[in-house]
């Protein structure tokens, strides 16, 4: 069925044809009248059989049988026999119509829906089944088909997992068997009755390594080969990866923004928030429903922290997120004293986290850390303009400290794992000559990290970032792929050691010593890692190539963010940052935003005019016009708290855009007498480069490590 | 002869072409020259179709092998006073011919009426066969009905038969490859293929760019060239004996009689690769007809027959008929005292001279009888053939399949591969518990050919223990118990004579050592073309043929299993 050419039509073939089409027509006339008629007599049923016999892909007239056969249904449904004989013709209707056609999807339909009426018995089926998967043994109508009758008959995995092999070892190309495989294999292996994935799946690797090794110019080995690799790292149970805070770290907070003169503070992350409240987050392997106080039980002396609201940090409008946090109360109306609180989160003691594929987090999980609550200092603070330039100090590399920042992961059965990768790895290094090859390899290298353990030494993280850097020459049409690959295995690379990470963290003196990591001049295109950097307070991700913000959202204690220079055409890029409740300072100058007219990403949200919400806020009854040309600057800049922002170098900066963006930030600024209305959002009209910021005219380009020096 | 009802005399007489046995190379000039138009007589001596190439009863096949030892009684005086008579004597092509039962039950009507053992065996068809273009182009395949060979290995003086890996699909099945080994070989494959297609597409487009290997490599000894393309001696050994079907042991170069080269090499691995897949039932590169290897000489005579070829069986010629002035071939005296003429004869090549006709002919009348004339034997090779029926099979669960032991694989002087065969039931070639295995061996002289064989045979087969030794049996180990047990038994070293063209009296060739019968096909046609002018085999049915062959795969009936 695969590969063969394609013949011109010879002249007789086109009479041929041309005499069908007119038979066809005048068939097709006499049928849909008998179909809006609603006549279902025998003859008007034999009609519609022959315009299916002729045509399988009519269908409207497998739909006129499904009415057809209701009809007789109803009248005569306690007439087992002729019920049972007016469905074994729809069955021989189907048949004849597949033998046309195999590819028709009205006849598969056709007859699935026949079965699902429970009066044929099925076993024919699998005989036919059998018989046209000898014909094309390919044909995924046939598999899907397969895979329903099983279903109905009650025939055992096992049994269908051996015909899968059989079918691969008749032909080991046959992308549709290795497909089903890994079906009935992930269903086997999530009812680990006998299926023990640390005993089949080394199996199923040797298998696909003879495919992959005898040819490996194939495709359906590749595939399933990922597939397997997915199976290998993922656990089908959802773990936490990480928290903030970590277990056993010690954090400061304070009240308001006020800055703490206790310079013993800057070993531990400090904290300031004007609400009297710091955010605890839980990062799991993969998205969760269900975390809530019931499931998360957080012990601790803070008061007023009985019903904590656990919220998913997820732009996806779900109760489904990797990234759970909830907003610890740290300062009661009373008078509080400096003091040290020891705060105890248990997750897991009651069921309830659930993954997305319906796995419950069955691993109850505990950590502690230690919360010092000081005393509101409430002064004036003095307007802190934040300049990416200076004011760094370097990260002590030698201080203990980031251990606790950086927390080790929950997991689960990874030495079988580890060793299956590890087996991989040195197989693959034979194949890596071809692409695939070479991308099989930077996947294995990178599987391997991601289920080492902190501190395990020999992952090659230098060659995983090598493959992708020739794969960006060799494939350049799948350019963008890779890029995105490399940075990530980039970003592993600087969290997978305190030594490397510590080479990019910084303190910002103005802010209360704030935990600065600056990731600038990296050439990253996506973000990653974020798991590991929950801590973070202050990001610098300028000149890069980022085109999006996500994975920063999980960045709950973030309030300063440099995404000046990069690749962002909208604001809708920066959808993610709306859960930066601390966010205050963006700088997002130098990007391509307002540059491309027609911007993809609107056509996936839903229509901002069909959102009675901003109609009835004052900005967007003000200004419609403007709301409406700027809706998505509109929507994002609404909800963060933003005390800086720069926009400049991008299409979009200008006097019009200005009028609106003021008026958007100073609006929130009210709620807080802290902070003014910042001289930094006036528009410099005299200034071509439109900066609202007249501060930021240094070079931002410098590297970081060197101004600190 | 004497006890068989006379013949009644043939009629006509005269005819373009007499041909004298009816082996393969016989059976297809018979074929291709009737369907030409050419009036063709066919005799035989024998009282079956196929002479070395029929496939037998036991008794039969014993008597065929023995008596052809011995020399035919004195032909009745020549009387016609218009011809010279040259007597005529058949010579055996057989040699220490030995034969053994072990279980008289096998010789039982029961079971001797199911065997049908092949005299040039071990030999199987390969799918891309030009003996299959030709059974295709004169429409003989509609007498035949072939089946897989399920199977294909390499063997050892361990007794291990492990599989040939010959395809994409065995090679993803093996389990003695390792991954790099299977990478290697399926790569070498696809570089053979890549190196088809465009010497194909250079043969039309006349793109010479895309051909893959140099044309020194070309010339370059086989061996030399798997070495360059870096594959280990395991997989070496595969493509030569196992996929190539070589003879020699190749890294010997002393010993080696036959060094092959790059070309000849990729030219077999050409036939297996096109032979695999190119019928849609056939399971692998190799099929056998059913009822065994003499169906196909009875294929083309019966096609012959169509045409209007003349037959009779049991009828030996006893002397050749001359012109007494030109020395020029006439005719031929038939046993039954017949005279018969024609233009041009092919003779059997187990068909000589009488001793006493050489010395009185003219030199006239020697260049006529040329291909007669016994040559000096140079060290031509033979072939040393054994057969056994054997109960239970070489490997189980598989019931057809070929095994090759290449040089040194059995013993450290083993110079060239032997082949073994073993065919089933379902050809229809012996009784459902049994198998007939076919060996074979180039050899330079009889005892080293018969020791080769005996060799193979003992790796593979249990010999017949007597009753009372029980004991001894025990103490050897399981892996001999499960060896199939030696029924009946035959050795014989068989010559290798090449068919001859010699002006209008020319002789067929005898079976070849090889598998398949692809150099006969070559030497029959090379024949044909010498004596038919250069007529082309099959022409008429060619065309109108052609178009459904390409339709259907051919057409060839190979049974499922």
């Amino acid at each position: 069925m695969h590969g063969r050419p394609r013949k011109a039509y010879k002249p007789e073939e086109e009479a041929a044809s041309a005499a069908k089409a007119v038979k066809l027509r005048s068939l097709q006339n006499q049928f849909m009248s008998n179909h809006h008629a609603k006549i279902y007599t025998k003859e008007a049923i034999d009609l519609s059989t022959k315009l299916l016999e002729i045509n399988p892909e009519a269908y409207t007239a497998w739909n006129y049988r499904k009415l057809a056969v209701e009809d007789t249904l109803s009248r005569e449904e306690s007439n087992q026999d002729l019920v049972k004989s007016v469905l074994d013709e729809e069955l021989k209707v189907v048949e004849s119509a597949l033998r046309q056609n195999f590819k028709s999807y009205g006849a598969w339909h056709h007859r699935k829906w026949v079965l699902s009426k429970g009066h044929s018995s099925v076993g024919n089926e699998l005989r036919l089944l059998d018989k046209f998967q000898t014909l094309d043994s390919r044909n995924f109508h046939a598999w899907n088909y397969r895979r329903f009758v099983v279903e109905l008959t009650n025939r055992s995995k096992e049994d269908e997992l051996k015909y899968t092999e059989d079918m691969i070892s008749k032909d080991f190309s046959n992308y549709s068997a290795w497909h089903n495989r890994s079906v009935l294999l992930s269903s086997l292996l999530a009812k680990a009755e006998g299926f023990m994935p640390n005993e089949k799946i080394p199996d199923e690797y040797k298998l696909v390594h003879d495919a992959i090794f005898t040819d490996e110019d194939d495709q359906s080995g590749w595939f399933y080969h990922l597939w397997l690799l997915d199976q290998t790292v993922n656990v089908e149970t959802p773990l936490l990866t990480s928290s903030w805070p970590s277990h056993g770290s010690c954090i400061n907070l304070s009240g308001g923004a006020g800055c703490l003169n206790d310079s013993s503070s800057s070993k531990l992350t400090t904290f300031c928030s004007e609400s009297g409240s710091f955010p605890l987050i839980l990062y799991f392997d993969q998205a969760v429903s269900g975390v809530s106080s019931s499931t998360v039980t957080v012990d601790s002396e803070l008061r007023g922290n009985e019903d904590l609201v656990w919220e998913p940090v997820s732009n996806k409008n779900s109760r489904v997120s990797s990234v759970w946090v909830a907003r610890l109360k740290y300062m009661s109306s009373e008078p509080c004293f400096p003091k040290e609180y020891t705060v105890k989160v248990r997750i897991g003691n009651s069921p309830g986290i659930v993954s997305s594929r319906g796995c419950n987090f069955s691993t109850p999980y505990e950590f502690v850390f230690t919360a010092h609550v000081h005393d509101t200092v409430r002064e004036d603070s003095q307007e802190v303009v934040v300049s990416w330039t200076d004011g760094f100090d370097i990260w002590d590399a030698q201080s203990k400290d980031l251990n606790f920042l950086v927390n080790l992961d929950q997991q689960m059965g990874l030495k079988w794992r580890q060793e299956a990768i590890e087996e991989e790895i040195e197989l693959f290094r034979a194949l890596s000559d071809s692409k695939i090859g070479k991308l099989t390899l930077a996947r294995l290298l990178m599987a391997k990290a991601m289920i080492s353990e902190n501190g395990v030494k020999g992952v090659h993280y230098e060659e995983i970032l090598e493959l992708y850097n020739d794969l960006m020459v060799l494939d350049s049409s799948h350019y963008h792929y890779y890029k995105d690959e490399h940075s990530v295995a980039l970003l592993h690379k600087v969290t997978s050691s305190t030594e490397s990470l510590s080479r990019h963290l910084f303190r910002y003196r103005d802010m209360n010593n704030s935990v600065c990591l600056r990731l600038n001049n990296l050439s990253l295109s996506r973000i990653a890692s974020v798991k590991k950097l929950l801590f973070v307070q202050m990001l610098d991700l300028s000149h890069n190539e980022l085109h999006s913000t996500e994975g920063l959202e999980a960045m709950q204690l973030l309030s300063c963010l440099n995404l000046s220079h990069n690749r962002i055409r909208s604001f809708s890029a920066l959808d993610s940052l709306r859960h930066l409740k601390q966010l205050r300072v963006l700088d997002v100058s130098h990007n391509n935003i307002g540059e491309h007219s027609v911007d993809t990403t609107r056509y996936l949200c839903s229509s901002p005019l069909s959102n009675s919400e901003w109609t009835e806020d004052e900005v967007g009854r003000q200004m419609t016009s403007l709301v409406t040309k700027y809706w998505d600057a509109y929507f994002v800049l609404r909800d963060l708290n933003l005390k800086q922002l720069d926009i400049a170098g991008n299409m979009i900066a200008g006097d019009e855009f200005y009028t609106l963006v003021p008026q958007k930030v100073a609006n929130l600024e009210d709620e807080d007498s802290c902070f003014p209305c910042p001289k930094s959002f006036r528009a410099s009209t005299s200034s071509t480069t439109l900066n609202l910021k007249p501060f930021s005219d240094t070079d931002c380009g410098k590297t970081w490590i060197k101004s600190s020096n | 002869m004497s006890d068989l009802p006379p013949y009644p005399p043939l009629d006509p007489t005269t005819y373009d072409l007499i041909i004298v046995g009816t082996g393969v190379p016989s059976s297809i000039l018979a074929a291709a020259a009737s369907s030409s138009g050419t009036s063709v007589l066919h005799l035989d001596p024998n009282p079956f179709y196929g002479s070395h190439f029929a496939s037998l009863s036991l008794p039969d096949l014993t008597s065929f092998l023995r008596s052809n030892s011995l020399s035919p009684p004195p032909p009745p005086p020549s009387d016609n006073p218009d011809f010279l008579s040259v007597d005529l004597a058949t010579r055996s092509l057989y040699s220490s011919v030995e034969i053994a039962t072990f279980d008289s039950s096998i010789l039982d009507e029961r079971h001797s009426r199911k065997l049908n053992v092949d005299l040039c065996g071990p030999r199987v068809l390969f799918c891309a066969d030009e003996s299959i273009n030709l059974m295709l182009r004169s429409g003989s395949n509609n007498y035949v009905e072939f089946k897989s060979v399920d199977a294909s290995f390499v063997g050892d003086s361990s007794g291990e038969l492990r599989s040939v890996p010959d395809s994409r699909g065995a090679i993803f099945k093996d389990r003695s490859l390792a991954l790099a080994e299977k990478n290697q070989l399926m790569k070498f494959f696809k570089l053979v293929q890549a190196h088809l297609a465009a010497a194909a597409a250079s043969s039309t487009e006349s793109d010479e760019g895309a051909v893959k290997i140099t044309e020194e490599d070309m010339e370059t000894p086989f061996v030399e060239f798997l070495a360059k393309m870096l594959l280990p001696p395991k997989i070496k050994w595969i493509i030569l004996y196992g996929i190539a079907m070589v003879d020699y042991d190749q890294d010997n170069v002393e010993a080696c009689g036959d060094l092959l080269k790059t070309r000849e090499g990729i030219a077999r691995l050409a036939l297996y690769i096109t032979s695999i897949g190119r019928f849609s039932n056939a399971v692998g590169a190799l099929i056998y007809p059913i009822y065994g290897q003499g169906e196909l000489p009875q294929a083309f005579c019966r096609r012959a027959a169509v045409k209007g070829c003349i037959y009779v069986l049991r009828m030996p010629i006893t002397a050749l008929l001359l012109d007494k002035e030109t020395g020029g071939y006439k005719g031929v005296r038939l046993a039954t005292g017949q005279e018969i003429f024609s233009q041009k004869l092919i003779l059997d090549p187990c068909i000589t001279l009488g001793s006493e006709s050489m010395s009185s002919l003219t030199d006239q009348q020697k260049e006529t009888l040329r291909v007669l004339v016994p040559k000096s034997i140079s060290s031509e090779a033979k072939i040393a053939r054994g057969i056994c029926i054997i109960r239970g099979s070489v490997k189980a669960g598989i019931s057809n399949a070929l095994v090759v032991y290449p040089p040194k694989s059995l013993f450290p002087e083993q110079l060239v591969a032997i082949r073994v065969l073993q065919l089933g039931s379902g050809l229809a070639v012996c009784p459902a518990d049994m198998h007939v295995l076919y060996f074979s061996t180039v050899c330079d002289n009889d005892d080293q050919g018969k020791a080769a064989l005996l060799s193979a045979m003992s790796t593979l087969i249990r010999p017949q223990v007597p009753e009372n030794s029980e004991s001894e049996s025990v103490v050897e180990n399981d892996n001999v118990e499960a060896k199939p047990v030696v029924l009946w038994r035959a050795l014989y070293v068989q010559e290798l004579v090449k068919g001859e063209f010699g002006g209008s009296i020319s002789s067929a060739s005898s079976p070849d050592g090889n598998l398949n019968y692809n150099e006969l096909v070559e030497s029959a046609v090379k024949l044909y073309e010498h004596v038919m002018g250069s007529e082309e085999l099959f022409k008429e049915e060619t065309s109108p043929d052609n178009a459904t062959e390409e339709e259907n795969d051919g057409g060839v009936e190979i049974e499922a299993m």
